[in-house]
């Protein structure tokens, strides 16, 4: 397999065919701020945040990089104005939903994001999937997953599934990227309010 | 719902994963909604994760996960039918059966649900009841056409 050349903010990198924009700049020293990443799962393109601009045949065009397959001859660039006002906004956005997550906060001192902006709504979790994806693709228990859609989604054990498996794993309690407590707080209530054969665990 | 009549909907798909949402929604027609026991049997035999299952039960809004009443009555709020009384016929439905939009009755009779538009904007105000459109509604004449669903 030949490998694929490729320029990213200035710097010559080499990947081979099949990586990914951010693992080829990250293999290169650079880094990508991202927050739904993890090295042993699968890319998911959830937070948006590795959003980088790439140049090719004299387009340029905004692609997410943890998702963005390597091409030949592409130039791309991690911190264009544009680059930076984009992930601002998503900051901001994710802000309104975990104000007080470090990881948030120290991204959000570096993009110049103002965690005010938009109206809170405080629900802590950001949808970035960590939790759901390791527990599917890692640890194959599938104790936690996604309930609803849109605006109301959000995550949730199941008890049955739970009450016998998390107590001795808790892996996805620190891969949380807003807050440790926050899965801890579904589990628990996920074990706490609903009885197994009630079938209204599902229930909103 | 019991786990034969589930099983032979299942079956039916010879148990195959990719026809998960046509299972889930036979069991949504025959019983109405779906039971935590009903995705738990769906997951077992199809061998999906009963997160992925719930996951998808809660997504679409073919799906319920709480009971429904036998009878689903809409009632639509959309731009032609507002300013044709819209509000005023749900008033009177939600008087009649009790529940607000969103809720079933305790006798799981009705299930009331307000929509958008049913695209019969010449016929509003338009109350719909298990499919079937009644047209240029009235409010005394709401109790009257519900009166015919038992």
């Amino acid at each position: 397999m030949s490998d694929i050349l490729l320029q990213i903010d200035g710097k010559e990198v080499s990947a081979t065919e099949g990586m990914t924009l951010l693992s080829a700049a990250r293999t290169a020293g650079i880094s990508i701020p991202t927050l739904c990443h993890h090295e042993k799962l699968e890319p998911f393109g959830g937070c948006r945040l590795c959003i980088v601009e790439v140049e090719a045949g004299g387009w340029t065009k905004l692609v997410v990089s943890c998702v963005y397959p390597v091409e030949e001859n592409l130039i791309v660039r991690t911190r264009s104005e544009k680059v930076d006002r984009i992930r601002k906004s998503i900051l901001e956005l994710l802000l309104a939903h975990a104000p007080d997550a470090f990881e948030l906060q120290d991204l959000a001192k570096e993009y110049g994001a103002d965690k005010n902006r938009f109206e809170k709504d405080a629900s802590f979790c950001i949808h970035c999937g960590l939790c759901v994806r390791y527990c599917a693709e890692v640890k194959k228990k599938n104790a936690i997953g996604f309930i609803d859609r849109g605006i109301r989604k959000e995550i949730s054990f199941i008890p049955e599934i739970a009450a016998r498996e998390c107590n001795d794993c808790k892996e996805c309690f620190p891969l949380c990227p807003t807050s440790y407590l926050q899965a801890v707080f579904v589990l628990t209530e996920g074990l706490a309010f609903s009885s197994p054969s009630s079938g209204s665990a599902t229930e909103e | 719902m019991d786990k034969d009549s589930i099983d032979r909907i299942v079956d039916k798909y010879h148990g195959e994963a990719s026809y998960l949402i046509q299972i889930l929604l036979e069991i949504q027609s025959e019983n109405n909604w779906l039971p935590k026991e009903a995705l738990k049997r769906v997951s077992d035999k199809l061998d999906v994760p009963l997160t992925r299952v719930q996951h998808i039960a809660t997504f679409y809004k073919a799906f319920s996960v709480v009971p429904k009443g036998r009878h689903k009555v809409h009632i639509c709020v959309g731009t032609a039918c507002h300013v044709r009384g819209a509000s005023r016929i749900l008033d009177t439905v939600e008087e009649a059966t009790g529940i607000k939009p969103g809720e079933t009755d305790l006798e799981l009779k009705y299930s009331l649900e307000t929509v958008n538009c049913l695209g019969c904007c010449a016929l509003g105000p338009v109350m719909e009841i298990d499919g079937k459109v009644h047209g240029k509604m009235a409010p005394g004449k709401t109790s009257d056409v519900l009166k015919n669903y038992e």
